[in-house]
């Protein structure tokens, strides 16, 4: 994985920075273990490092009892391997799960929110959750329940998330301003309504308000088996509802107009794929923290797409994909007890894109530059062989010493070098790689057909004179243009579509049809060549006269 | 409102200070986030706040220390990666913008986080207060300047204001035409990528300026909001510019109003100041969105239903007029009741009854014993509908060759948006004929002086 040398380069560049301040880790352990909150401490077994950033501080001492000696990472143990791989600590065990279970529903889940270009509702549904938070914690504390009971704050957290939806929903509908803009709305005022009802919570007497913030922010070390019994059920039901409603979320994703015109509720369609973000989000939320749930919507769903163009296989990868960054990640953070493990995950996330980017067979970068750079080269051999051809084709006939005429065989650099715009040294590349083909031999600056170069070429030469025919007879485009435009679709004409325009327009038994315009790229001639095509019905003997204008 | 502000033990030393700088920072980042709203780019200020982890580890890492210096190139660097890298999975790898997006803040705030962990026992390295920083505590952090003491959030907040506007109005036009039309900026000779990269240089100085002194929550609000309103009052860039600032000031304001007031209404001291801030910019475009003069949900609303019931009231007057048509000589004997309208003009009862009262008001109808009669002013009313009605018809028939069944639906909607002019040009049009295609009279054109009000 890509994820060990980045880890080594941490290590270096920790080096690099220079191991100085060793004493005072003392001192930040004292007094953050005394404000870690308690249930990070319960779970905490030493294997994992917990957190998401603000509450860093608080949990970086739990690590430390091992670390403080010694700061170097050390490379696991066989038995460390053994433990953590064969999930015998029950810790290990639940995390690995609910990692893996969370994944693998977001990366199915994120599927569909990114084919309908909203990525990123993840993260304003995450980030609009936090007035709901702060609300039910504010209302629990009035009536004097127990405040930080799950599914109350849940359950604020999932009607504010709703909330939010519904106010994206509104402001797409309602307004001219786009997706995005919506969406950075609802994510900014909602937080900051949230932050601000956190600021009055921490005025509050009774408040035990500590541990709110990682409720938002996530503790993925410190889960639970219940967190992973939820988070169970809820990739379950989100799983479930999009395989049963494929059809028409696919239909929604590709084209909402037609999903309407269908008789499909586009509106009720939409609120069901956004409640299933939300409930994903808020199960993710509050078990592994708000930036590795917006990655495991986005990131598993986008490699995925490099690797297909079908919607089902999409969805199997991206959940594959997710199912195996969790894994990883976590097993990362349980063997190196100096990282967290949510970051793990996003990071092997991030690797598994930069892989998918690269190396993805549907749309990955590497296969589309091999597609072009194949397309390019039969473009300029193409090219290469037609010009050959043409210019074989115009050549007046060799007198041999008997007095008989003969076809010359062979063309010269300088012959075909005006008849695009190629340098000599493109030139001389095409002629190699047609000269590897067995196309063409070579022979200093001449050029020459082998048997299998001349039929192509041939074809190849019919192929372009018959678009031009055909856009000279039926476009309407004057014979000095067409040229240029044949040049254009030639390389993609399809057999049948020969096959038609043969019919369409050849009634002379000639293998190759002849030119309708001048072929030497001589501007001064070109009118001439516009009459000569003109005047010029049929017969072979033609061509001897346009090539001596 | 300054006396309000006094009660509330209001100190300009210390909530002046707040302000300025909360109305810096908000127009630095307005300015700049039109064009993001523009270019589709609204969730970029969030997308910097959590990416700029990595550049602050890095920081640290090299000058070990936690000046705020190297902390702020770093951190801008890697908000400008942050803008690069997305601009760069979005084109070479064809994703969508927002995934593209979210796929690099995410990977680098985990790549950050890493960092910081290994660091943060050395160090109190604490991230949060970088991406939370307090705007109430602005005011105690002073610089001197010209003998003056002065907050350094307000001076570096000034700087990046000045350069944002500057920025702004010096490449206005080419800001314009590269945000609308990238190809054809290109083609004038503008380099459109140039500008995109401009901007995303000062978005990323602007966000974390911001957020050493302010916090995210506001920059990321500012950037978008106050925007975003701005469109919904305007289609004119440079409008929409002055536009967004003014509310981004006036949320500042507000905010921070309703930071010290709200929470005492239930009993509390006062909250943050930037949390009321974006909320304050949510409740301004909130307002904004529902009543906006030419896209506001509600004027839109009301102005629907103030033409429906106008054309209610056309019909009332309408069949009037039809009944003292066919119903004998006498025509002031023509008279309906409230039911039989509902039956024909298929409305509901309270609007007809709205519409009755209105038209009774203008005095175009008279009721009595629930039953209607029309006035001579509502005939008149009712004469030129008619008329519209039947020119249209005549016209639809004869001119437009629609279908003779097919023609009494068709101008029963357009006899409703037919002022005089379009009824004399339909009348020349028609040659003045007198009947319409069902064989009824078609009424003269009433005298124009007495159909004005």
């Amino acid at each position: 994985m890509i994820v060990w040398p980045l880890i080594c380069r941490f290590l270096l560049l920790l080096k690099w920075a220079g191991c100085t301040i060793v004493g005072c880790g003392f001192a930040l352990a004292e007094s953050g273990l005394a404000a870690a909150s308690s249930g990070l401490q319960a779970a905490d077994s030493g294997l994992f490092n917990a957190g998401q950033l603000p509450v860093v501080l608080k949990i970086l001492p739990l690590a430390q009892s091992e670390s403080i000696t010694d700061r170097r990472i050390s490379l696991p143990s066989w038995e460390q391997w053994q433990r953590v791989l064969l999930m015998q600590d029950y810790n290990t065990r639940v995390v690995i799960l609910g990692t893996a279970m969370l994944g693998c529903a977001a990366g199915v889940v994120g599927c569909f929110t990114l084919l309908r270009k909203r990525a990123l509702m993840g993260d304003a549904l995450s980030h609009a959750t936090l007035p709901g938070i702060a609300l039910a914690f504010m209302t629990a504390n009035a009536m004097g329940w127990q405040e930080r009971s799950l599914p109350w704050l849940l359950l604020g957290a999932t009607a504010s998330g709703l909330v939010g939806v519904a106010a994206i929903l509104a402001i797409r509908r309602l307004t001219h301003l786009k997706e995005d803009t919506a969406l950075g709305i609802v994510l900014s005022v909602f937080f900051g309504c949230g932050i601000a009802m956190m600021g009055v919570i921490q005025q509050m007497q009774t408040g035990h308000a500590a541990g709110l913030e990682s409720f938002i922010l996530g503790k993925t070390a410190s889960m639970g088996a219940s967190d992973a019994k939820l988070i169970a059920a809820a990739a379950l039901i989100a799983t479930v509802v999009c395989v049963l409603l494929f059809k028409e979320l696919k239909l929604l994703c590709f084209d909402e107009g037609f999903a309407g015109s269908q008789g499909f509720n586009v509106l009720s369609l939409d609120l069901v794929l956004m409640a299933t973000v939300v409930l994903i989000s808020i199960v993710g939320l509050q078990a592994v923290g708000l930036i590795l749930m917006i990655a495991l919507l986005i990131v598993p769903a986008a490699a995925a797409r490099f690797w297909t163009e079908k919607m089902w296989e999409m969805l199997l990868i991206a959940a594959v994909l997710g199912l195996i960054s969790g894994i990883v990640g976590a097993v990362a953070s349980a063997l190196f007890p100096r990282l967290p493990s949510g970051a793990m995950i996003v990071l092997t996330c991030a690797a598994f894109f930069i892989i998918s980017m690269v190396f993805g067979t549907g749309s990955g970068v590497l296969v589309r530059t091999v597609r072009r750079l194949r397309l390019n080269r039969k473009v300029v051999r193409r090219h290469l062989l037609r010009a050959v051809f043409e210019a074989l084709e115009s050549q007046p006939n060799k007198t041999t010493p008997k007095g008989e005429t003969k076809p010359k065989r062979t063309v010269s650099f300088n012959q075909i070098l005006p008849m695009r715009s190629w340098s000599k040294p493109q030139l001389q590349r095409a002629a190699e790689l047609a000269a590897r083909e067995e196309l063409i031999t070579q022979v200093g600056e001449k050029l020459r057909f082998t048997r299998r170069g001349r039929l192509e070429a041939e074809r190849l030469t019919r192929e372009h004179r018959l678009w031009e025919l055909y856009l000279i007879t039926h476009a309407d485009i004057a014979p000095s243009r067409v040229d240029r435009e044949a040049d254009r679709i030639e390389h993609v004409l399809e057999p049948d579509v020969v096959a038609e325009l043969e019919e369409m327009l050849i009634n002379t038994r000639q293998l190759v049809p002849e030119s309708p315009h001048l072929i030497q790229a001589n501007p001064s001639s070109a009118n001439q060549n516009v009459a000569d095509a003109g005047s010029g019905d049929a017969g072979s003997g033609d061509i001897d006269r346009e090539a001596s204008p | 409102m300054i006396g309000m502000l006094g009660e509330t033990g209001w100190s300009w030393q210390l909530d002046g200070w707040i302000v300025l700088v909360a109305i810096l920072c908000a127009v630095a980042s307005a300015l700049l986030g039109c064009f993001l709203v523009l270019r589709r780019m609204s969730m970029l200020g969030d997308a910097i706040s959590h990416a700029v982890l990595p550049g602050l580890a890095v920081a640290f890492f090299i000058s070990h220390s936690r000046s705020s210096l190297p902390m702020f190139i770093g951190a801008v660097i890697v908000g400008i990666l942050t803008a690069f890298f997305t601009e760069w999975i979005h084109r070479v790898g064809r994703v969508d913008k927002g995934a593209s997006m979210g796929v690099v803040f995410t990977s680098l705030f985990a790549l950050g986080l890493v960092m910081i962990v290994q660091a943060a026992d050395k160090v109190d390295l604490d991230a949060g207060c970088v991406l939370y920083g307090s705007i109430e505590l602005t005011p105690l952090d002073t610089m001197s300047l010209l003998g003056f003491e002065i907050p350094r959030a307000v001076i570096t907040l000034g700087i990046v204001t000045v350069i944002n506007l500057a920025f702004v109005l010096f490449f206005y036009k080419e800001l314009k035409l590269s945000s609308f039309d990238p190809s054809l900026a290109t083609t004038l000779g503008f380099n459109a990528s140039l500008m995109h990269y401009l901007l995303m240089i000062l978005v990323a100085v602007t966000a974390v300026a911001s957020f050493e002194s302010v916090g995210s929550v506001l920059v990321v609000a500012m950037f978008v909001v106050p925007p975003a309103a701005a469109y919904l009052l305007t289609n004119q860039l440079g409008m929409m510019l002055l536009l967004s600032v003014l509310l981004a000031v006036s949320s500042a304001f507000l905010g921070h109003l309703g930071a010290i007031h709200v929470p005492s209404w239930f009993g509390f001291q006062s909250t943050t100041t930037s949390g009321m801030m974006a909320v304050a910019a949510g409740a301004i475009f909130l307002i904004t969105m529902l009543c906006s003069p030419s896209q506001g949900v509600l004027v839109k609303l009301i102005r629907r239903q103030a033409l429906s019931l106008q054309i209610i009231a056309d019909d009332v007057v309408a069949v009037l007029f039809r009944r003292e048509e066919t119903e004998g000589e006498e025509p002031k004997s023509a008279s309906v009741t409230e039911n039989e309208l509902i039956e024909i003009i298929f409305c509901g009862r309270w609007s007809l009854r709205l519409v009755l009262r209105w038209l009774d008001r203008r005095d175009e109808i008279r009721m009595h014993d629930n039953r209607v009669e029309l006035t001579e002013k509502g005939r008149l009313r009712a004469q030129n509908l008619v008329r519209s009605h039947r020119l249209w018809e005549r016209y639809l028939q004869d001119y437009a060759g629609v279908d003779p069944s097919r023609v009494h639906p068709q101008a029963e909607k357009l006899e409703h948006f037919t002022d005089p002019r379009l009824r004399q040009q339909l009348n020349s049009e028609t040659d003045a004929p007198q009947i319409d295609p069902h064989g009824r009279p078609i009424p003269d054109e009433p005298d124009f002086d007495s159909n004005i009000d």
